[in-house]
């Protein structure tokens, strides 16, 4: 007991760790701490005060502003997103399901060309791409948007999928056909009730990639049909008038807060996910 | 219930790639308890997997009853199966995990309810069906796999090593266990393990492998006492069978093995008379319980003099080992008897029991000596070699 008191309850060292920790979590809070104060200001205090200051009048017009500018968008952007997160993790679960339990002559071969596409950049694919959208009539339309988003997204979700039954033992599937069940049965009632973790990654990972997508939304989308990220580029470009930032602001954090939710909501399954396949073995 | 045959079953993985199995040849009777028992690599496994229809034969035929299965989907078979893991559906309690396969199968609720009822009675795991597999422990999971096995009242069943990942007093306990159960239930089963106890215990009929091909097909008596082969011969038993190096001589028309255990030498005439075994490299091979100590009245037979170098009591038994002919030679002996390292014995071998194996090819040599017990021998299948 003497032992302990006599040592000091907070050492230096840990001090200095825990100054330096928390120098780094101001740095990265001051970007979104001066979009909060600033979307709350009126234009007026953003032109008289620093960008830190407190604003002098709560005010929600800001915010007002955005959502009736960004209003139609936001829902385009859910019209994008959601089928497409659901189309390509449904087929990259499928797909993930063959190349690990039922492979066939070439398989190995198969997913090594699929995962080329991880590695495939934005900017290769967005003529080819819309060449073919063309020739199969739909050009900017939100559903040759979705079939961009499911086709380039599918590369990521075969290989989190695949991966992830790579360690489920094939005695599993060997005992569920021996009990008579079929392929589709034995993907529904045994290998997706063991798949919420990798559903969950797949999830998170497919809604802020194409959540967050500006290129496909600017190339294959025009006037009413654009996502938010492209809507909120135009309302933030616009050189006519004075430059609202509260609006600006306040715009942007809409924006951001679906992926904001997702991480929240289903963080947890992210990590647990992510490290599932490593720990088993 | 059915028999099962298999008709020169041949596997091979692709063209150039060595034959997996090889011209397999085999049947049992309905009813009878088949133990397909090698070290790993021999191809036991993918044998069972081909009679579950779960991997494709290459040439052959599987016959099931009167049926020929080899094209057949796993389903179609009317076979079940126990894995090593077990394959217990993670997500699904107990009595999910039993009624799957009937439920596939369309069978009335009623009756699932019935047959998971008396399954899990025989099994005493009524307690156990709303639990999920994690909560168990390996024995439970080990019964809950062989429940959904039992569950269908296949044809034929299959396990595949399932005893291995148990701890050593399961193990046993388990093993008496699946035997009561073979025999109440008098289904065709088929077992692989590369335990050689369970494959003496279990069995009505054992198939050793070696190489993907079947080195010898018969009862666990005539494996044992009648091994068609060196590799056999050294498989099964526990301790294995000595092997002692030696060139046979012919004295007044009998083949006599000499033994030097340094200390002595010995004259051993055999029961074996077979011309062209002698002033040849031979390899003579005698179990561990086939050695005796001489006692006072047993005059007249040759006793080999040997220095006892290490023992090893084992609790019923005691291990000695010797040398001879520069060979270690274990010996299985009454802890009573068992004398210490550095002691010198007077050891008795059974002429009658020895066996004589080719030192090249490590065939079986000699006529076949008769046993009491074991089936004539047309029944046992020879080495079938190159």
């Amino acid at each position: 007991m003497t032992d302990l008191a006599a040592k000091p309850a907070i050492s230096l060292s840990r001090i200095a760790i825990y100054a330096v920790l928390i120098l780094a979590v101001l740095l990265y809070l001051v970007p979104l701490v001066v979009m909060l104060l600033t979307s709350f200001k009126t234009p007026e205090d953003i032109s008289t005060g620093n960008l830190l200051s407190w604003p002098t009048v709560v005010s929600g017009i800001g915010w007002v502003k955005a959502w009736a500018t960004v209003d139609g968008y936001f829902w385009n952007s859910i019209k994008i997103t959601v089928p497409a997160v659901i189309i390509s993790t449904a087929i990259g679960a499928l797909n993930g399901y063959v190349l690990s339990m039922w492979r066939f002559r070439g398989s190995q071969l198969f997913f090594g060309l699929l995962l080329f596409g991880c590695f495939l950049p934005f900017q290769t694919v967005l003529l080819p791409a819309s060449f073919t959208l063309g020739k199969i009539g739909l050009a900017s339309t939100t559903t040759g948007l979705v079939l961009v988003h499911v086709v380039y997204g599918l590369a990521f979700t075969t290989l989190f999928f695949r991966n992830y039954y790579v360690s489920i033992p094939d005695a599993l599937v060997k005992a569920a056909r021996l009990d008579g069940a079929g392929f589709f049965t034995i993907f529904r009632r045994i290998i997706l009730p063991m798949s919420t973790p990798i559903i969950m990654v797949c999830l998170i990972w497919q809604f802020t990639q194409i959540w967050n997508d500006f290129l496909f939304g600017v190339v294959f989308s025009s006037g009413d049909s654009q996502p938010i990220t492209v809507a909120l580029n135009n309302l933030v470009n616009t050189s006519t008038g004075a430059k609202e930032y509260n609006v600006d602001m306040a715009a942007a954090m809409i924006a951001g807060l679906p992926t904001l939710l997702v991480y929240v909501v289903a963080g947890k399954y992210f990590v647990r996910g992510l490290t599932a396949g490593a720990v088993k073995g | 219930m059915a028999t099962l045959e298999l008709r020169n079953v041949n596997k091979t993985y692709g063209p150039g790639l060595p034959d997996t199995l090889k011209n397999i040849e085999l049947s049992i009777k309905d009813g009878e308890f088949l133990i397909l028992v090698g070290p790993s690599g021999c191809g036991k496994s993918t044998l069972m997997n081909c009679i579950a229809g779960l991997e494709s034969i290459t040439g052959g035929a599987i016959m099931i009853g009167d049926q020929d299965v080899s094209g057949m989907s796993p389903k179609d078979r009317d076979i079940a199966m126990v894995f090593q893991s077990y394959a217990l559906y993670p997500t699904m309690s107990v009595r999910e995990n039993i009624e799957f396969g009937l439920k596939i199968r369309k069978m009335p609720q009623s009756a699932i309810d019935e047959e998971v009822a008396r399954v899990a009675k025989l099994l005493q795991i009524e307690h156990l069906l709303n639990r999920k597999p994690g909560q168990l422990s390996g024995g439970q999971q080990q019964r809950v796999a062989m429940g959904r096995a039992l569950a269908r009242r296949p044809k034929i069943y299959l396990f595949d090593e399932p005893l291995s990942n148990l701890d050593a007093k399961l193990r046993v306990e388990m093993r008496t266990e699946m035997k009561l159960m073979h025999q109440r239930l008098k289904t065709t089963t088929v077992y692989v393990t590369h335990d050689q106890i369970e494959a003496m215990t279990l069995g009505d009929k054992v198939a050793v492998m070696k190489d993907g091909i079947i080195q010898q097909f018969g009862t666990p008596q005539q494996i044992y006492n009648d091994p068609a082969n060196l590799f056999v011969a050294s498989f099964i038993g526990s301790p294995p069978m000595n092997f002692i190096p030696l060139r046979l001589t012919r004295q007044d028309g009998r083949l006599v093995a000499s033994l030097d255990s340094g200390q002595a030498r010995c004259e051993l005439p055999l029961g074996i008379t077979d011309a062209g075994l002698e002033d040849r490299e031979i390899i003579l091979g005698i179990r561990p319980e086939q050695i005796a100590l001489a006692s006072e009245q047993t005059t007249g037979l040759p006793v080999l003099r040997a220095e006892v170098q290490i023992t090893e009591p084992t609790g019923p038994d005691t291990l000695v080992f010797v040398t001879v002919n520069q060979t270690k030679v274990c010996c299985r002996l009454a802890p009573d008897d068992a004398p210490m390292p550095g002691a010198t014995l007077n050891l008795l071998l059974d002429p009658s029991k020895v066996l004589l194996f080719d030192a090249a090819s490590g065939e079986r040599l000699g006529t076949t000596r008769s046993v009491e017990d074991a089936a004539p021998l047309g029944n046992v299948t020879q080495f079938k070699g190159r």
